[in-house]
C-alpha cells in the first residue's frame, strides 16, 4: 500500500465517504459493541496481568523463604536451635537464618488466639526463618543433615501449599488470555455481521457504483474505513472507561489480599492502550474479508 | 469499437438470441428496435459486458469481454457510457454529485473538472436542478441526468436503453438532439427503442442505421420505416 493510499484510508476522502449513505442506528450499535468489548478487554487484561504478577511473586518470594520448626522438649530446645542455626550457617545457598523471638512468635499467633495469650508458658516449637540465596540450597540434602543432627527439626519450604497457589494464579492468567481472545473473536464476528448487513442494505449503491466503473477496491474501501473507524472509536471509549474503572479500584494491600491487587502497575498502564488499535485491526480484517466475499458474489 | 460475433444467449428457458453478429464502427449511430421482450436490453447488456454470451464472442476495444476480470470490467465501464432504462442514482446525493460520480470513482480530481461539469449540466438543461435529489426529478430530468452521467468521462461509446421510454415527445426530441450532438462529436451511439417516430426523426439529422431483432436474429432494417 502506497503512502497516499494509506493516508486516504486513515484520513479518508470525504467525497468518497459520502458515496455510501450514512447509517445512524447500525453505526451506533457497532460503536456500542466495540466500546463494550474494549471495556471487557481492559478487565481481562487487568486480571491477566495481576494474576501473572501474583504467580510470579508467589513462585519467587515463597521459593526463597522457608521455615525450620524445632519440636523439642523445653530443656533441649535452646541447644537444638543453636545446633540447627549452626548447620544453616554452614549450608551453601542459605542467605540468612534467624530464630524468631518469643514476641514474634506470639505475634504470629495473635490473629488466632488474641494478644493476651501467655505464649511463654506454652510448649511452642521454636521457629527459624530461612532465606535462600540465589542459587538456593538443596532442601533434600539439608533435611537429611538436620535429621541426623537435630532430630526435632522439620524444614518446611512451603512447596506443599505454594504449588497449588501458583497453579491457581497461572490458570487464572490463562483464563484471562482466553477471554481476551474470545473478545477479539466476538468483535470480529460482530463486525462481519454488521458489515454484511451494511453491504446488503447498500446493494443498490454498490450496483450504481459498479455501473459507473468503480473498482471493487474503491467500493470496499468506503465500508472498510467506516467499520474500522467505528471499532477504533468505540474501543477507545470503552478502554478509557475500563481504565477509569480499574484506576478507581482500591490499592493493593495486605488486608485486601489478592483482589485489591487487580490492576495495572507502572508501564502496565500503557498496555490497554493497544486495545483500540488492535480492535480496529480486527474490524479492518473482518470488513475486508466480508466486502471482498460479498463483492465477488455480485455480477 | 464493439463487435459481436455469432453471439447466442439463453436465459435457461430457451434461446433469446441466436447467431447475432454486428459491428459498431467508431462514430456510427445505431438504433436497436424490436418488439417488447425480443431481447433488446439483453443485447445491450452483452455489448457492455453485464451479461456473458452463452455462445459466440463479444469484443470491446479489441478485448474479449469474456476474459475480463472484475477490475478490467470496471475499466471497460468507464469507456462505455450506459443510460439505463430505469436510471439508478445514489438517492442521498444531489444530482450534480451523481453526475460527477464516474469522475469520483475513477479518482479524477473534481476541482479540475468543475467547469466541464457545469457546462455538461447546462447542456442537458439541469443547471437549475443541480442540487435536487434524484427522487425529486421528473422522468425526463432523470433521463437527462443519466445521459450526463454516462458521458462525463468522455467515453467512446454511448449505449442507451429506451432513453425516451417514459418522457413526452418534446423531451424525447431533446434527448435525441443530445445523442445526435454526441454522435457529431465522434461518439459511437447505440440506442434501443421501440419508438419508430423517434427513429424517423433521427434519420433527418444523422446517418443512423437501424437494427431489428426478430425471431432471435438481428437484421438490418430497410429504409421503409
Amino acid at each position: 500500500m502506497t503512502d497516499s493510499k494509506l493516508h486516504k484510508l486513515i484520513l479518508g476522502d470525504t467525497q468518497a465517504n459520502r458515496v455510501v449513505p450514512p447509517t445512524g442506528f447500525t453505526a451506533q450499535l457497532t460503536l456500542f459493541v466495540a466500546g463494550a468489548m474494549g471495556f471487557l478487554a481492559v478487565f481481562a487484561l487487568a486480571l491477566s496481568m495481576a494474576s501473572g504478577r501474583l504467580a510470579d511473586r508467589w513462585a519467587s518470594e515463597l521459593a526463597r523463604a522457608a521455615t525450620l520448626r524445632i519440636n523439642a522438649p523445653a530443656e533441649q530446645r535452646v541447644a537444638q536451635t543453636e545446633a540447627a542455626l549452626e548447620i544453616l550457617r554452614q549450608t551453601p545457598g542459605v542467605a540468612t537464618a534467624r530464630a524468631l523471638s518469643g514476641e514474634e512468635q506470639a505475634a504470629l499467633l495473635a490473629p488466632w488466639f488474641g494478644s493476651s495469650l501467655p505464649a511463654g508458658s506454652l510448649p511452642l516449637p521454636q521457629l527459624i526463618e530461612v532465606t535462600a540465596d540465589d542459587p538456593g540450597y538443596d532442601p533434600a540434602g539439608l533435611r537429611l543433615r538436620l535429621q541426623a543432627e537435630v532430630p526435632g527439626a522439620v524444614l518446611d519450604d512451603h512447596t506443599r501449599w505454594r504449588e497449588p497457589l501458583v497453579d491457581a494464579a497461572r490458570s487464572l492468567r490463562r483464563l484471562a488470555w482466553v477471554s481476551i481472545l474470545l473478545i477479539g473473536g466476538a468483535t470480529a464476528a460482530m463486525i462481519t455481521l454488521a458489515a454484511n448487513a451494511a453491504l446488503a442494505a447498500n446493494a443498490q449503491v454498490i450496483e450504481v457504483l459498479r455501473l459507473v466503473g468503480a473498482l471493487d477496491s474503491y467500493i470496499a474501501q468506503a465500508f472498510i474505513r467506516r467499520f474500522t473507524l467505528r471499532a477504533l472509536t468505540g474501543a477507545a471509549a470503552g478502554v478509557v472507561l475500563g481504565m477509569i474503572g480499574v484506576w478507581l479500584m482500591p490499592e493493593a494491600s495486605d488486608e485486601g489480599g489478592f483482589l485489591t491487587g487487580l490492576g495495572f502497575q507502572g508501564w502496565g498502564w500503557l498496555v490497554p492502550l493497544l486495545i483500540p488499535p488492535l480492535g480496529a485491526l480486527v474490524a479492518f480484517a473482518a470488513t475486508t474479508r466480508a466486502a471482498t466475499k460479498r463483492l465477488g458474489e455480485l455480477s | 469499437m464493439i463487435e459481436l460475433e455469432n453471439v447466442g444467449y439463453n436465459y435457461g428457458g430457451g434461446e433469446l438470441l441466436d447467431a447475432v453478429s454486428v459491428q459498431l464502427a467508431p462514430g456510427s449511430f445505431h438504433f436497436l428496435t424490436g418488439p417488447s421482450g425480443a431481447g433488446k436490453t439483453t443485447l445491450l447488456k452483452l455489448c457492455y459486458g453485464a451479461l456473458t454470451p452463452t455462445s459466440g464472442r463479444v469484443r470491446a476495444f479489441n478485448m474479449d469481454v469474456h476474459g475480463l476480470d472484475r477490475d478490467q470490467m470496471a475499466y471497460l465501464r468507464r469507456r462505455v457510457g450506459v443510460v439505463h432504462q430505469d436510471c439508478r442514482f445514489l438517492d442521498h446525493l444531489p444530482v450534480i454529485e451523481n453526475i460527477a460520480l464516474p469522475l469520483l470513482v475513477s479518482g479524477r480530481e473534481l476541482g479540475h473538472e468543475e467547469a466541464n461539469l457545469h457546462e455538461l449540466l447546462n447542456w442537458v438543461g439541469l443547471s437549475e436542478r443541480a442540487h435536487a435529489l434524484p427522487p425529486e426529478l421528473s422522468g425526463g430530468e432523470r433521463q437527462r441526468a443519466a445521459l450526463a452521467r454516462s458521458v462525463i468521462l468522455s467515453p467512446d461509446v454511448i449505449i442507451a436503453d429506451e432513453p425516451t421510454g417514459n418522457v413526452d415527445w418534446e423531451m424525447s426530441q431533446r434527448l435525441l438532439q443530445l445523442l445526435v450532438e454526441l454522435n457529431r462529436m465522434g461518439k459511437t451511439i447505440l440506442v434501443a427503442t421501440h419508438d419508430l417516430s423517434l427513429i424517423r426523426a433521427a434519420k433527418n439529422q444523422v446517418q443512423a442505421r437501424v437494427l431489428r431483432i426478430s425471431n432471435r436474429q438481428l437484421q438490418l432494417a430497410g429504409a421503409d420505416l
